[in-house]
Parts: structure tokens; sequence; C-alpha cells
């Protein structure tokens, strides 16, 4: 039986943390992620999980603990935002390179400077191309439910991955959440199988080596490789996720969109927001559908082209600015968008930085004014 | 334990093992090969990036015989934190039966400046585990840069004129900390070495071992003169030997008679420059008389 639980998606995410029980926690706070650690912290006051919890001096060394103990042959773990995200850049590019299956939940929020609590996408958009896997939420439920896929998923293809929600929006607020049983979590996440293990005194192995130019260039592609063998994984643990939870989770969500001229491209919450506009939209006869990424990182161009098999016009909102060059999502849509060869024009928005609001009518507005153009 | 014993130690450990490449004359090899011979335990190694890194663990290949990781240069005590918490884990697990021993190291520079506040949180935390600083007074591995353990005068690729400011005291910093083990030490006396780090091992929490590391690269010195250079760093003062045991301080080398720190500094050409003000050397000779003053009162009254 499913249990029913009025809670944030930040304790959404802890839930499943604890149902996958890591042995090890590396904790360190940044709002809007908090909620997570916290949550965690009093599971285990409660005794109700074995993790060792190592609250730390900074994000550096939480992510660093989490990538000794990842190497140690156990499930580690930890949770950032914003600055702690930025804080923990160097050891990113580690947990890939070792070939770590770390997963790190982002309450995302801007990033400084000015100094701003809220969310926007600027701290994990900053991390698209270190390897990570990355799996933006629309709501707590799916936070809850891709915490738990995603840990399967990782381990499968040896790669860490990051689980984004919206700061406060999601982190914070209180929604009915429908927790799976302990035990299916269990089963279904299994028991941990380490590629590697650095605690095998019997069999000494050095980690973290020099390697110079050939060797690198192999290791690095190495990374590339796996990188490219996610959605095939994906579809795996989707099938497995089914059988167990008899739900599916999805690459992406095609709301409409294959079916419609006008496809709106929009992450994590948001997409609520606009599946709303869509639905209003579609009862005046006008043709619009939403697609919304779940999986980001790796981007899955070949896929989404056929999403855009009937549309004349894309609107991409950006949670996040692109300095120099343009959004990352936009980005990605185009060059996505450049390999069809009918002609299809792609309109570029930011939007909510800050955590500014992003109301049903600011969504209209904005296909109200791709229409006229 | 004497030197013999001591070799024959060494000999059937083999830790770590020939072949790396660091520059010659220094004793990294010497340092690391005692200290891990002082536990009869396994040992599992984290080493912050360093000369003893880079020079022991060229891909694919690997001086180390016991199981050894690298991450960054900052991190080496946050690292062997979630070692040592992933095998407590698998210990309640009943995953793992025996008994592992957990070594951290660094340079000055990973130890004194970068990897400060990783090694701090550690120690706060109260790991179970030895971090092992080999001071070599500058950043070695990208060739001689000023770091917060460059010596008042001396010359380095970023301080050419000299350095202006005197060496943080690191081994204080770790006393600090209110752990059970510090111990300052230096490899011209290996047993001395190697009974600190049994201790250390042998600790229940954190332990610190800094260890002088004369680096004939660093110096501008002979390259067969490292064991010399280094005793004379303790017989001037400039490196006491001591330790901090559960809260008392230990001097365990007393020098008979007084050397001029001029005599430790001659042998160095980093210190050529600062060797021609007699006031330079008068202002460290001052700074090494009031530490080794403060560390005598510290040792009479605990």
């Amino acid at each position: 039986m499913n249990m029913k639980k009025a809670i944030s998606g930040g304790e959404a995410i802890a839930h499943a943390l604890r149902q996958i029980e890591p042995e090890v926690f590396a904790m360190y706070p940044i709002t809007p992620q908090t909620p997570i650690i916290e949550a965690y912290a009093l599971f285990e006051a409660q005794n109700k999980v074995k993790t060792k919890l190592v609250r730390t001096e900074s994000e550096h060394s939480a992510l660093s603990v989490a990538i000794g103990a990842s190497c140690s042959g156990v499930r580690a773990t930890t949770a950032t935002a914003s600055q702690g995200l930025l804080y923990m850049y160097e050891m990113l590019g580690v947990a890939v390179g070792l070939r770590l299956p770390i997963i790190m939940p982002i309450a995302n929020r801007s990033i400084s400077s000015p100094i701003n609590i809220h969310c926007d996408h600027s701290d994990s958009m900053s991390a698209i191309d270190q390897g990570w896997i990355q799996m933006y939420c629309e709501n707590n439920q799916e936070a809850y439910e891709t915490t738990i896929f995603l840990q399967k998923l990782i381990e499968k293809v040896c790669l860490p991955g990051m689980v984004c929600i919206d700061g406060f929006f999601t982190s914070h607020t209180v929604e009915n959440t429908h927790l799976f049983e302990d035990k299916d979590v269990k089963k279904f996440v299994g028991k941990y199988k380490p590629v590697y293990d650095l605690l095998d005194t019997k069999n000494p192995i050095t980690i973290g080596s020099l390697a110079l130019q050939d060797n690198q260039f192999k290791i690095k592609t190495e990374i590339d490789i796996a990188n490219n063998l996610v959605p095939s994984a994906f579809k795996e643990v989707s099938k497995e996720f089914k059988e167990t939870f008899n739900k599916k989770i999805n690459l992406y969500e095609d709301y409409f969109a294959s079916k419609s001229e006008i496809v709106v491209v929009v992450l994590s919450s948001s997409a609520g927001t606009v599946k709303d506009v869509v639905d209003k939209l579609r009862r005046k006869k006008i043709s619009v559908g939403l697609l919304k990424p779940k999986l980001y990182r790796p981007f899955l161009y070949q896929e989404y082209k056929k999403v855009f098999k009937n549309a004349k016009k894309i609107i991409v909102l950006d949670r996040s600015f692109g300095y120099g060059s343009v959004p990352p999502l936009y980005k990605d849509i185009k060059l996505c968008v450049s390999e069809i060869s009918r002609k299809i024009e792609v309109f570029s928005f930011v939007y909510g930085i800050g955590g500014r609001d992003f109301y049903p009518e600011d969504a209209e507005k904005i296909i109200a004014s791709v229409i006229k153009k | 334990m004497d030197y013999k014993q001591l070799s024959k130690k060494i000999n059937t450990k083999k830790v770590l093992k020939s072949g790396h490449s660091t520059c010659p004359g220094c004793p990294i090899g010497i340092i690391f090969r005692t200290i891990l011979s002082a536990t009869d335990e396994d040992v599992v190694c984290c080493g912050a990036t360093s000369c003893a890194e880079v020079t022991t663990s060229i891909y694919p290949y690997t001086s180390w015989n016991v199981p050894w990781m690298h991450s960054v240069f900052a991190n080496a005590a946050a690292t062997i934190s979630g070692v040592e918490q992933a095998y407590l884990a698998r210990k309640q697990k009943g995953n793992i039966k025996k008994k592992i021993k957990f070594l951290a190291f660094g340079g000055d520079g990973g130890s004194y400046d970068i990897g400060l506040q990783s090694l701090s949180g550690a120690l706060e935390r109260g790991h179970d585990f030895v971090y092992v600083c080999y001071a070599n007074e500058a950043y070695q591995n990208t060739g001689s840069q000023r770091s917060s353990n460059t010596p008042y005068g001396a010359y380095s690729t970023t301080t050419p004129a000299g350095k202006k400011e005197f060496a943080k005291n690191f081994t204080e910093i770790a006393i600090a900390h209110n752990i059970p083990y510090v111990a300052n030490a230096n490899p011209y006396d290996l047993v001395d070495l190697y009974n600190k780090a049994k201790k250390a091992f042998e600790t229940k929490g954190p332990a610190v071992i800094n260890v002088f590391a004369a680096c004939p690269t660093n110096m501008k010195a002979p390259s067969n003169q490292t064991i010399n250079i280094s005793k004379l760093a303790t017989e001037t003062n400039f490196w006491p030997l001591y330790e901090y045991e559960n809260g008392r301080y230990k001097i365990n080398y007393k020098p008979s008679k007084k050397i001029k720190i001029e005599e430790f500094l001659k042998t160095q050409t980093k210190f050529k420059q600062i060797l021609k003000s007699k006031e330079d050397i008068k202002k460290i000779q001052t700074k090494i008389d009031n530490q080794w003053k403060k560390l005598n009162k510290k040792s009479n009254f605990t």
C-alpha cells in the first residue's frame, strides 16, 4: 500500500533517500536546500536510517567526503544549491572522472552577485557540461520518484547525477506526495555493487592517478561514451521502474507538443504553469503544446526532433542567462532544430530570474507575442 | 626500536616501492616508508595533490602497495573522512571484519594553505585518522612558489626578493583543535619519526604529524645534504622535535649547545640574500628563541 504524505519537495527527496539509505550522507547547509538535510538528520536521530552523517565545514568538503566514501564501496550522497554548487565545482569533475555514482539533489537558486536566495537555474546550468546526469523535476511527486529512479540509473552508467528541483517553489512547497513502500524501493535499487573498492586491502588499488596526454584523452573519451549511453540505460531503468512501481518515468514530457504548431519548452515547476495555459489556449483551438525535458543532460537531440514534427514556432523559456552567448536551453533546442530541414522559428525568453514569479498571464503574453511575429 | 630493526621493518612492509620519480635527495620516500611501517594493521591512504602524489602515481603505474587515492589539492582530510565513514558503515553491517588504519597527507601547500579548512573540519569532527604534513617550505610541485610555511627571508619564485613574513605555526594550529595527538618530527631522526607514527596510528581519533621535509630543489642545496640540513633544523631549534599528547607537551630533544640559526641558513642558497642582512638574521634568531622559550614553558607547565 502506498503512503500519501503532505510534505515539502525537500522532504520528499529526503524520504526517497531514506528509502535508498546510502551509507554516507555528507551535509552542509544552504538555502533552499536545507529542508533535505534537516529532514534526513531527523531520520537519523530517530534511528530510521543507519547512514553515517558527516556535517562538513563546506560544500567542497561535502562532495569530497561523498567521493571518498563512494570510492570505498558504498552509496554516498550530498545535496546543495547555488553558491554551494559553485563552491564544490572542482569536485564535480572528480566524481565524473572517478566514475562514481553519487546522487546529489540541487534546490535551484540564483547565484551571486547580487546575493539572492530564490529560484533560477543559473547554478546547475553552470555545470551542464561536466558529465553529470541532470534531471529536472516539476513538483514534489516528481522529485521523489526521480531521486529513486536516478539512483539506479547512475549506478548503471557509472556517472554521478543531479536531481534538480526549483528552490522554494518545490523545495519548500508542501504538496500531497505518494510514497512507495520502503521494501519496494530497497528492492528496486538493490544491493550496491561497486565497480572498485578502495577498502579491499588484499588487492590494493591506486585511485586518482596522474594521467599524461594519451591516457587523459582516453579516459575523458570514455566519459563522453558513457554519457551517450545514458538514454538507452534510462529506458531500461524506466522499464524496471514500471515493473516495480507500476509507474512510468519518461525522458521528457510531451504535452501536446508533437501535435502542435507552437511548442513551449520549459524545465521544472514552470511546466505546470505552462500546462494550464496550453489547456486554456487549446480550448480556443490554438495549436500549442509543451515539451518538458526531464533528462536535461545528456541532451536528447534525436528524440526532440520527433517531438517537433509539427512545430512551426518554438518558444524556449530559460530560467538563466547565457552571458556572452544565448541561454543554455535555447542553445540546445536551436542546435536540435538546426538538424531539421523544415523551417522552424525558435524564440528565446529568459524568465523568473532570482525567483521572480512566473504567472499564467506571463506565459500567455509570450505565446501571444510569438503568434503575432 | 633501533635503526637496524627499523630498516628490517621498512623492507618487509614495502608499502612504497622503488621506481617513483622524486628528485635526488628528496626525503618523501623515507618519510612515508618509515611512517607506514609503524603499524601492523592494514592502511588506506589519501594524498593531496603534491610532490608525493605526482611522483608516485603516474598512470598506469603506481608506487603504492597499499590502497591509495588522490582527489584534489584542498581535500585530503575530507576525502579520508568519507573513506573512514564508509569503513565504519561497512563494519557495522558486517561487510568488513578487519581493522583498517587511515592516513591522509599533504605538503605544506596542501596542509598549511589550501587544505587547512578541510583538515580543520576533519579534526573537529574527530575522525579516526593520521594526518601527515611533509613540510617542504614551498609549492614544490609547481616549482618553488611561496607558501605560508616558506621561512622568513627565503627566496621563492614568487618572493624573488625574499619572503617578508614568518611561517605560520601549523603544529600549534593542529594542537588548538584539542585532538589527542600532534607531533613535530624530522626524518634525520627516523626512530623518533617511527615512534610518533606508531603513537599516531594507535591514537583513537585524529592525530597530526608535521614532518620537516628538506627539499634540495627548493633549498638550492646539494642533494646529498638533505639529512645534514634536516638535523641542523632541529639543532638550531628552527624545527623542534616535540609532541602534544592528551593535553601535555613534551619536547623530545633539547640540543646540548646552542647553534646559531645562521649555521642552518648558510646551508641553503635560498637564504643567500637574507644572509647579507645582520638585522634580518637577528630578527629570525629572536623569533626562534622566543618560540623555543614558549615551547619550554608549555612543556614545563603541563
